[in-house]
């Protein structure tokens, strides 16, 4: 059985096929066909709901895809959806700004705009202050076809410029004690008979059940997963849903390292990885969506096994390593080893990704990392790089070099690295080293990109890396307009 | 008949008839479905309540390109439990062929496959999941043909869906031949897919009568009933439309909304059940046509201020596998092609080919985007060539206001605003303080450069088939003052039902709110047409106001009449009415009225006048005016990657004399990204066997926030009516700012042409994707190099 509220509404749900979607859930399940589904891929954000859940002893409100979202990872949560927005018969603010700015013209996007803006007012920092880049970063993840945004925005502004008080805050307290009394306490499990899903809630419960049901499914975040079913039309009769164990979602920074749960989402990984690498940051703000990275995990990302996935290419490149956990006992691997072929990965069956351990930055080492996509936003690389360079009296003393839509996986470039190491940082070392790319990496073409594009993109991608460390005055990044 | 009329004295009658109405025309007042967005209480197709017993489509696909069907098995279809039927071609009642114009386009497809995509058997389960599995389930066997993937391939096989078709003036060869200089080109223009947030849904509900209540998301109410009646057999009285609102067309639902109607239609007469198609999104993305790819060749003659002496444009519209609306598409890329310009001597050629695709359809501006994309880029090409800025070029060639006026179909341009729009904008925009400052920029930037674009718009406006600008509605005036509104359009979020209301309200002088319009419905208003060609508000906007005052000149008559006063003397303001001397609220007039025994219903009626077009002369005046804007945007590049941003746009928009400026603003904006999208980010990739590899918004990019000009400045031109006599001399506003995203895409070319000194035009097809963009920097960077070595300037005219 789960638990969660919908809305106010206590709903505790025994026999569901748990390959249910939330969207699914709301639409067909509850009648409420105010969430609409405009891709059902997590891509749109038309269906995007709120979830409610505690943290410490507060509220958290944040956006998800209900598309990509199993009824499962409501357990213990509050879903809010846009019917539950308008209260007594009067708009909510973050509604009647969009109402009052003309931003909404055929309305389909509108409920999954309305939900991101509902939750970008509720977690903007104080009260009645905009903030245009979190406003941006709220949006991203919205279409709209119609309006152009500038209507939204202008909406995104007279929300948070002028919060009142709403009816979730005058329950606040009301509803902690509903999501106190739903906390789980035990391993949760949803079934329709044939299709289970179990949700344990500490490390140790998790290697027991996957070791008992090696061919279950994981998942965490599901925004990969969920795909199997939404767009291929799989069925998934068993999976482990993990994203209810909060040991595998701390973010620890220890003296040399960053220690990641596994199933910390991609949100909060953003401030102690930004805090370190910028370039690290500034790649995570252009991760999918607000919404995917509220879900999404740095373990499922690297665990999914996808070439374009863009976290492995960093973290390779910085020497991550990931923790992998089969029933008691534990093993360390350098991520790199990890990657064995297109989705093939060195984990075991039963054996899952517990952390990743990200290293601290030193001062004598450069870290640079770039994303080149058709779309500034939500959108799949078709390169994306990462260098870490340690350079010392001028001379390249140590290059780590790692690409993502290079190859079957996001892979080192070890003759780019090799021409590096021990030259000097200069401009002739630099076009050596873009030449042995051309060794490394023999790219495919797709609808993404030619190879001769990513083999030139990768080259230029290093060259970009040394000019901005060698005149770091140029201007060499258009993200840098916002 | 309502007991609770407010009474008011005269003085506060006269009172408030002394105020102006605020919800009429000219006010920005809000959609009216807003509130009902915003809260998920607008109901579209499939939000509608569903019978126990609906069945659920899903349509099987072809997965060949080009194949003859060798055998269909739909036996394992019902092996899977839930399934209630399975149909082929072989089980349509009435008539296969859905063809909008031509026929085509069979439903369900008989003997052979065309595209990958193509509808082949249809499922009805009782869930959408098993009706598709019990759809993969069947057994298909084809024997492969040849596909035609490539547009110039079926170019140069002359493989078309219809003839091609010329418009001349003078002496395009002689021109050329004799203009001081020439230039050649060609260009690749990307198609678009339509992306409404909402795909393709239909739900059926079998009546006693034999006849079929449709509920569908279509641009075309009138074609879906006819063409719903003709797969059944059933004369169109049978079927009844019903539409109330789309989540997004753009021309997507003028034709394509039909395939799943009819599927509906027919598994409901065939079952007795209720039915439902809704395409998910890689299914829409497939089997529905999408904006016309092009492919263009032009031959130049101009002389070295720019003018052009001569021109001949080769426009290949790639349309797919069927003729669907190619046809007028093509023509209208034809009458585009000129954009702004007087073209001298011209031979534009339209050709309409034929490939192994899904049939290219409608889509905002309906072929008029890639006439004008094909003939801005000769005036940047000419530019580079000459050194000149753009700009200057394009103003140079701008229609005359007395001469140099005539279209090369025969339109003489009136009332043409653009250079005084040009100019007002160029200055508004500091085009000529920022050129410096970017030039500037340039010369110190290595890696990023910024470009910057001035662009025009001249849209013409009406439908070329011209019999397609007539248009219907119907008023009632109840008891109690309220007023019922229908017409014979469509809302898609244009806006237009709330335009039509304010016309509406600004007849009758009453409040919005009085004014109910429910959902478009072929037993209120017949014989509609679809919603398209910008013509929405002009056609139905003057049906309604038609209606309306039919009514009101019988509520003049008759006040006239019972109060002895002059029909002059009877004069509405404000939800009031003065009698001469006497004031009494519009609600008292109505139950007057209706105790004096006056009909308070009326349909109205609409064609549009002066226009005309023979075709098989190519000359006439096709378009009853034309919408014109301009923009100017700047954009930044990264020369490494190819990446770029939009940095500022100004936008200089006509719409006449306003209905709704707000209204009218979005529709500028959402135009203007929408078509910054087509030509920057948003690429349709097929693969060599023709499947579209850009099948979902996983793939296929359309504008994000991000993408929107980071400073963006939009202006309605003001006190600028209509000079024709549209509904209260406005313009329409659907299309023509679709086409200011070309500013974007010249702008873009710009910053990659300051790499060899603006004396090149870089060949960057459309879309601009960031690969293109780095494909044309790698090109000027060798054209550069080659002019460093070389002692003449580096770009001659290649004649």
């Amino acid at each position: 059985m789960i638990q969660f509220l919908l809305n106010r509404e206590l709903r505790s749900e025994r026999a569901l096929d748990p390959n249910t979607t939330v969207l699914q859930y709301l639409r067909e399940y509850r009648g409420k066909t105010g969430t609409k589904e405009g891709c059902a891929s997590g891509d749109c954000g038309a269906c995007t709901v709120v979830v409610g859940e505690l943290v410490g002893d507060r509220l958290r409100y944040r956006t998800l895809n209900s598309c990509l979202t199993f009824i499962s990872a409501l357990h213990g949560k509050q879903l809010i959806s846009v019917e539950d927005l308008k209260d007594q018969g009067r708009l909510h603010s973050v509604q009647q700004a969009m109402v009052d700015c003309h931003g909404s013209q055929c309305g389909f996007c509108t409920p999954g705009f309305v939900m991101s803006l509902f939750a970008l007012q509720k977690n903007a920092g104080a009260v009645n202050e905009y903030d245009p880049h979190q406003a941006h970063e709220a949006l991203a993840g919205n279409l709209c076809r119609c309006t152009g945004y500038r209507p939204i925005l202008e909406a995104a502004e007279q929300a948070c410029g002028d919060r009142q008080p709403d009816q979730f805050d005058a329950r606040e307290a009301e509803t902690i004690a509903q999501l106190k009394a739903i906390a789980p306490r035990e391993m949760a499990e949803l079934s329709d008979g044939e299709k289970r899903c179990l949700s344990p809630l500490t490390v140790a419960e998790l290697a027991e059940v996957y070791a008992a049901n090696p061919d279950a499914r994981l998942l965490a975040g599901g925004t990969d997963l969920a795909l199997e079913v939404t767009q291929f039309h799989r069925e998934l009769p068993v999976m482990i849903h993990v994203g209810q164990i909060t040991e595998m979602k701390q973010v620890q920074i220890a003296d040399r390292h960053i220690e990641i749960g596994a199933v910390a989402p991609l949100t909060d990984c953003y401030a102690a990885l930004a805090a370190e690498y910028p370039d690290f940051g500034e790649l995570l703000q252009r991760f999918a969506s607000l919404q995917i990275r509220n879900q999404g995990t740095l373990g499922g990302n690297i665990g999914n096994a996808s070439p374009i996935g863009d976290s492995p290419p960093l973290l390779i490149a910085l020497g991550a390593e990931v923790i992998l956990r089969k029933g008691a006992s534990s093993r360390t691997l350098p991520l790199e080893d990890y990657f064995i072929d297109y989705k093939v990965t060195a984990r075991q069956p039963g054996e899952f990704i517990e952390k990743v351990r990200v290293p601290r930055a030193t001062p004598d080492r450069l870290f640079r990392a770039y994303k080149v996509s058709k779309r500034l936003d939500d959108d799949i690389s078709a390169v994306c790089a990462a260098f870490d360079l340690q350079i010392t009296d001028g001379v390249v003393a140590d290059a780590r070099v790692a690409f993502g839509g290079m190859a079957a996986i996001p892979k080192r470039a070890a003759a780019c690295e090799a021409t590096l190491n021990g030259a000097p940082w200069n401009q002739q070392t630099v076009e050596a080293a873009c030449g042995a790319l051309a060794e490394d990496f023999t790219p495919l073409t797709d609808f993404r990109a030619s190879r001769e594009y990513r083999l030139l993109v990768a080259q230029n991608l290093l060259r970009k890396c040394f000019l901005e460390q060698h005149a770091p005055k140029t201007e060499t990044r258009v993200t840098a307009y916002v | 008949m309502s007991n609770h009329v407010t009474t008011r004295t005269q003085e506060e009658i006269a009172a408030l008839f002394t105020e102006d109405l605020v919800t009429g025309v000219g006010k920005s007042v809000k959609h009216d479905s807003a509130p009902k967005h915003v809260s998920g209480e607008a109901v579209y197709v499939d939000d509608r309540l569903e019978f126990p017993n609906q069945l659920h489509i899903y349509a099987r696909m072809s997965d060949r390109a080009h194949a003859r069907i060798v055998r269909i098995d739909t036996a394992p279809c019902y092996e899977v439990p839930g399934v209630a039927i399975a149909i082929t071609a072989q089980d349509i009642p009435g008539q296969l062929d859905i063809g909008a114009v031509l026929p085509g386009d069979p439903l369900l497809a008989d003997g052979k496959v065309e595209f990958i995509g193509q509808p082949v058997i249809a499922v009805a389960a009782d869930s959408l999941e098993t009706a598709r599995k019990a759809a993969m389930a069947a057994i298909i066997e084809y024997e492969d043909l040849e596909p035609v993937i490539d547009v110039v391939d079926a170019l140069h096989k002359k493989h078309f869906v219809l003839d091609s078709h010329a418009h001349k003036r003078g002496d395009s060869a002689g021109a050329l031949a004799t203009a001081p200089r020439r230039l050649q080109g060609s260009l690749h223009i990307g198609g678009q897919e339509h992306f409404y947030l909402e795909t393709q849904v239909s739900s059926v509900m079998p009546t006693e009568d034999g006849g079929m209540i449709v509920y569908t998301s279509t641009q075309n109410p009138t074609e879906v009933q006819k063409l719903v009646a003709e797969v059944l057999g059933v004369p169109m009285n049978k079927i009844v439309i019903d539409m109330r609102r789309m989540g997004g067309g753009f021309g997507g639902k003028e034709t394509q909304a039909a395939g799943p109607a009819c599927l509906c239609a027919v598994i409901a007469h065939l079952t007795g059940r209720p039915t439902k198609m809704r395409l998910p999104r890689m299914e829409d993305m497939t089997m529905t046509g999408k904006r016309h790819p092009f492919y263009v060749e032009y031959d130049v003659g101009f002389d070295d201020d720019g003018l052009l002496h001569g021109i001949e444009i080769d426009l290949a519209g790639n349309c797919g596998y069927s003729p669907d609306l190619s046809g007028s598409i093509v023509d209208r890329a034809m009458f585009h092609s000129d954009n702004a310009y007087y073209l001298g001597d011209a031979t534009i050629n339209g050709h309409r080919c034929k490939t192994n695709l899904a049939s290219n359809t409608a889509y905002r501006g309906f072929g008029g985007p890639q006439g004008m994309v094909a003939i801005e880029e000769i005036m940047d090409a000419v530019a580079r060539e000459l050194g000149k800025d753009p700009l200057e070029v394009r103003k140079r060639n701008y229609y005359g206001k007395t001469e140099r006026n005539v279209t090369h179909y025969y339109q003489t341009v009136e009332h043409n605003m653009l250079e005084e729009m040009t100019a007002e904008l160029e200055a508004s925009s500091d085009y000529a303080t920022r050129r410096e400052a970017i030039r500037a920029f340039n010369a110190a930037s290595p890696i990023l450069k910024k470009g910057l674009a001035l662009t025009p718009v001249k849209f013409g406006i009406s439908f070329t088939a011209s019999f397609l600008n007539q248009a219907g509605a119907l008023v009632h005036v109840y008891t109690d003052g309220s007023i019922h509104l229908n017409h014979g359009g469509t809302e898609m979020g244009q806006g237009l039902n709330t335009k039509v209301a304010q016309v509406v309200a600004e007849v009758f002088q009453v409040d919005i709110e009085r004014i109910q319009i429910t959902a478009t419905n072929t037993d209120k208003v017949p014989n509609t047409s679809p919603t398209a060609a910008s013509s929405g508000t002009d056609l139905n906007g003057k049906a309604a106001q038609n209606a309306a005052q039919t009514i009101k000149q019988r509520l003049v008559e008759f006040a006239a009449r019972k109060w002895q006063i002059f029909e002059e003397d009877v004069e509405f303001k404000n939800g009031q009415v003065r009698l001469r001397d006497h004031y009494i609220s519009f609600e008292e007039l109505i139950q007057q009225a209706y105790f004096g025994q006056v009909s308070l219903s009326s349909t109205g009626f609409y064609r549009t006048p002066k226009i005309y077009y023979d075709r098989s002369q190519a000359r006439g005046r096709p378009f009853y005016y034309f919408a014109y804007g301009a923009a100017c945007s700047e954009v930044i590049v990264d020369t490494l990657t190819g990446e770029y941003r939009m940095l500022r746009s100004d936008i200089l928009h006509d719409v006449g004399a306003s209905l709704n400026p707000a209204i009218d603003i979005g529709q500028v904006e959402g135009g203007f990204v929408q078509g910054l999208g087509w030509l920057t980010m948003e690429e349709l990739v097929w693969n060599d066997k023709g499947k579209l590899m850009t099948n979902g918004p996983a793939s296929y990019k359309i504008p994000a926030v991000a993408d929107m000009p980071l400073d963006l400045r939009v202006k309605l031109v003001e006190n600028r009516k209509n000079p024709e006599d549209t509904v209260f001399h406005s313009k329409a506003v659907g299309e023509p700012p679709f086409m200011l995203g070309i500013s974007v895409w010249c702008a873009i070319k710009d910053a990659v042409a300051s790499l060899a000194d603006y004396r090149a035009q870089p060949q960057i097809d459309a879309p601009a994707t960031p690969e293109r963009v780095l494909w044309g920097v790698e090109q000027m960077r060798r054209l550069k190099q080659a002019a460093v070595s070389l002692p003449e300037p580096a770009v001659e005219t290649a004649h």
